[in-house]
This record gives structure tokens, sequence and C-alpha cells, in this order.
């Protein structure tokens, strides 16, 4: 585990010894982590083991139980104003794309843009055509998200995300729903995004991403960090025997 | 024949009242039971206890016994509201206790995901609700709402045991003069009953408005002309 103090001080994502308790099972053990500005980090591990609560704790849309969690410097606060504020810097992307069914795909995109951030209809607009071309998705702009795949609703998800400006990316499993012939395009644009510099962690069953496209990658299990390490390290040579069991069953055929 | 025809400007005042009662008292049941609701679903406690006490209160109180409290409680009290509104305002403290359940389960029919999405943007509590949860949970109220709406065409006539002039209170005062119950009710009943008909077909047409597949064709096609 690389415990480096020296850049602790610069993460865009600084997680300190968070715990996180659901009555009296704990989901999270003493959680430190580190994301810095740029990184790509995928958040691997086995199903209960911790993974999308902690994605859900640094968007707050989970309270911590004890430790401390900042984002860019600033601690993440109580309910209210301010935490509306620095939810948004941290755009999240989830497993079922949560669209707002009864909006088309444009005010989807431009909902937080002009209700959040105040700007401007035609402006908010023009952005997330831009950014639904970048997904893509141009042509789609005025269809309702149940007339799109579900890959075409996922790219919808993450140009929503986008249209904040957020510091940062979650993704929570965000092709764990999605049929096999469309998981490519998902993951296509989130490659793009990250050679774009985007900082994201990604909670994934996708190994080929996180071993091709991420920076490092992190092992959870049994709600602890149990492994961290470049990817080529933790593929070929995991030094934890959870992660060794884990690759071993994930691997096999 | 003759009870109906030498009274009909007395019956038409009547449907008139019951109309304005009804209007009123469904209108002011939907924003304050609206209200009602966002408080028993707002991260607050104290306002949710308030909230559910309030619902508990009105809901199971008959109409008959809230209107006959309201117009004697109330002047005992020291509040001399004509009597026209007394019966709104126990129109609007019974309905927007039923209001308020209805848009309640309304909001919980929309995926929790969804309200997280919409957090996730930086949306907070009442912008989650107005622009992504009450939309669509609006869909699935609108039975219950006419439901509630006819409860209120329905509960006008109890204002009649207080004297509001309304329809069934005219009726009464006919059928004492001319003794004509079944002629009179039947014909009261049928006013009734076209009412509360005309607000069954408003939702049938708004639900039908709100389909989501009439949604996803009225988009597509205006999509395919403009292409």
């Amino acid at each position: 585990m690389t415990n480096d103090v020296s850049s602790s001080g610069e993460a865009l994502i600084s997680v300190r010894g968070v715990d996180k308790y659901f009555g009296d099972f704990q989901a999270l053990k003493d959680i430190d982590l580190d994301i810095h500005r740029g990184e790509v980090v995928a958040l691997i591990g086995a199903s209960g083991s911790g993974k999308s609560t902690l994605c859900r704790c640094i968007n707050r849309l989970e309270t911590i139980t004890s430790g401390t969690i900042t984002i860019d410097g600033k601690p993440l606060p109580e309910e209210g104003k301010d935490l509306a504020k620095l939810r948004s810097e941290v755009g999240m992307v989830f497993q079922s794309f949560n669209l707002f069914p009864h909006m088309r795909v444009v005010d989807n995109v431009t909902l937080g843009p002009i209700k959040v951030k105040g700007v401007a209809k035609a402006e908010a607009q023009k952005q997330a055509m831009e950014l639904l071309a970048r997904v893509g998705l141009q042509g789609k702009e005025h269809n309702l998200p149940a007339a799109l795949s579900g890959g075409q609703q996922q790219r919808v998800a993450i140009a929503r995300a986008l249209a904040m400006q957020p510091k940062a990316l979650l993704f929570d499993e965000p092709t764990s729903a999605l049929d096999p012939e469309v998981i490519k395009e998902v993951l296509d644009v989130m490659q793009e995004l990250a050679e774009a510099g985007m900082t994201m962690l990604v909670v994934t069953h996708e190994m080929g991403f996180a071993r091709h496209v991420c920076d490092r990658v992190v092992f959870m299990d049994s709600g602890e960090i149990v492994e961290e390490a470049e990817p080529e390290q933790f593929f070929t040579a995991p030094s934890s025997e959870r992660a060794q069991a884990f690759l071993s069953k994930i691997l096999a055929h | 024949m003759d009870a109906i025809t030498d009274n009909i400007p007395a019956l038409l005042h009547g449907i008139g009242t019951t109309c304005l009662l009804t209007i009123l008292g469904y209108a002011f049941s939907l924003v304050f039971g609206t209200l009602l609701a966002v408080c028993r679903v707002s991260p607050i406690p104290p306002l949710r206890w308030a909230a559910t006490v309030y619902v508990e209160i009105f809901r199971n109180m008959p109409m008959l016994s809230l209107l006959v409290l309201l117009a004697f409680g109330m002047p005992d009290a020291g509040l001399l509201l004509p009597l026209f509104w007394t019966g709104v305002l126990a129109l609007v403290l019974s309905g927007s206790a039923f209001v308020c359940e209805t848009v309640r389960s309304g909001i919980n029919t929309v995926p929790i995901g969804h309200a997280e999405a919409a957090r996730s943007i930086g949306l907070g509590f009442f912008g989650v609700l107005r622009f992504v949860v009450l939309p669509q949970a609006f869909r699935t109220m609108v039975q219950p709402l006419v439901n509630i709406f006819i409860g209120t065409v329905i509960g006008s006539s109890l204002c009649a045991a207080v004297a509001v002039p309304e329809l069934t209170y005219q009726t009464q005062a006919i059928n004492n003069q001319y003794a004509q119950a079944v002629l009179m009710f039947l014909f009261v009943g049928a006013v009734y009953l076209c009412l509360a008909f005309a607000g069954g077909l408003v939702g049938w047409l708004l639900e039908r408005r709100l389909s989501p597949t009439r949604l996803l064709n009225r988009h597509t096609t205006r999509i395919g002309a403009g292409a």
C-alpha cells in the first residue's frame, strides 16, 4: 500500500480514515485513498466489498460514520446548499443510468447547468449539443431516454455529468447493466475522457479497462483497501493473497 | 315537475355554490396537500411529524363532524367566518390530508436513483422534487387525485348541514315546500353525477396525455417531421 505523504496535500480527492456502518454492518473499514488531478483509478473487488459504497460516500450520497473526505482541499460539508454545490463538482455516473425519463435527452443534460449554475438556456443547450456530439449522440438530442439503447443512455448520463464541468467523475459500475455489445461504446467514451485528462474513479468489473486505461488499481475486499498498485503489476503479480484469489476466480475463463 | 321548473333560479344558484365550494376546496387542497407531502418527505424531523399528525387527524375525522365543529367552534373562539368559507375550510382541511398521502405515495413511485442522479448534479431538496420527482410522480397521481376531486364534489353536499346555500341545501328547502323527495333527489343526484363525471373525464384526458408511450410518440413524430 502506498502512503505517499508528500503528495497527499495536492490530492484532488482525499479520503482519510473513513468508516461506514449500515446498522451493525461495517461496509467501509478505515479507508485511506488519494486521487490526484488527472489520475484514473480503477476500484475493483467482489460484490459487497464496499467499492460502490466508497464511491457513493465520496459524492456524499451516503453519509460516512467517521473519518474525513476532502475534495480539492475542502472537506465535504453536512447537508445543505454548500453540499449541493460541492457535490456538483464531482460528477457521478450510475449503473442504472438514472436519466430523467420525462425529459428529452438535451434537457437531461441542461437541467444542472440551468438550474444549479444559472447558465442561460441557449448557452446551456449549445454546450449540451457539443457534449452529446462528443459522446457520439448527435441527432438524438430531442429523443426521450426510453427511445435510446442502454449504451446510448449511459453516454447521455456521462454527458449530463460533464455538463456541470466537474473536477472529477465517479463511475459506479457504468457498464454492469449493459448488453455486452454496447459495453465498448461506453468504455470508449470513458477512455477518451481519461486521455483528455479527466480525473476519474471507476468502480468496474471490466478488467481490460482497468488494466489498459487506468493509472492505478485499488482492490477492495470486505470493506478494506487490500492492495493498491499499477495495473500491470496488479494483474501480473498481485502481492496480497486476497487479490490473487480474486483474480484467479475472474480470470479463470 | 313544478318543484323543479318553479325553482330554477334557486337550483342554479345552488349548483353555482356547489361548483364554487368544490373548485375552491379542491384547489386549496391540492396546494396545501402538496406542501404537506413535501413536509412529510423533508429531511427535517419536526416537519415530518407535524404533517403526519395533521394527516392522521383530518383524514380520520368525518367531514360532517368537522363542519359542525368549525361552524360552532370558530365563533366560540372569536373567529367569525362566513358559512360559505367555513364550508371551504372544512373541505380543504379534510381534502388536503388525502392529497398529501396521494402525493407522498406518488413520490415513492419514482426510483430513488433518479433523485440521487439529480442530487449528484447539484440540485437541492426542492430542485430534486420540483424538476425530477414531482413531474414523474404526477402521472401516477392522476387517478387518485380524481378520486379526491369526486370526494370533494360529494363532500360539499354536507355543507347543507351548516346552512351553506348549495345544491343539497336548496333541494331540501324546495322538498320541504313541495314534498317531492324522489323527484328532487333524483334530479340533484343526476347533477352531482354530472359534476363528478366531468372531473373524471378531465382526469382521463390528463392521464392519456401524460402516458409514457404517448409522450414517446409525440417526441418522435416531431423529430420525424423536422427531419
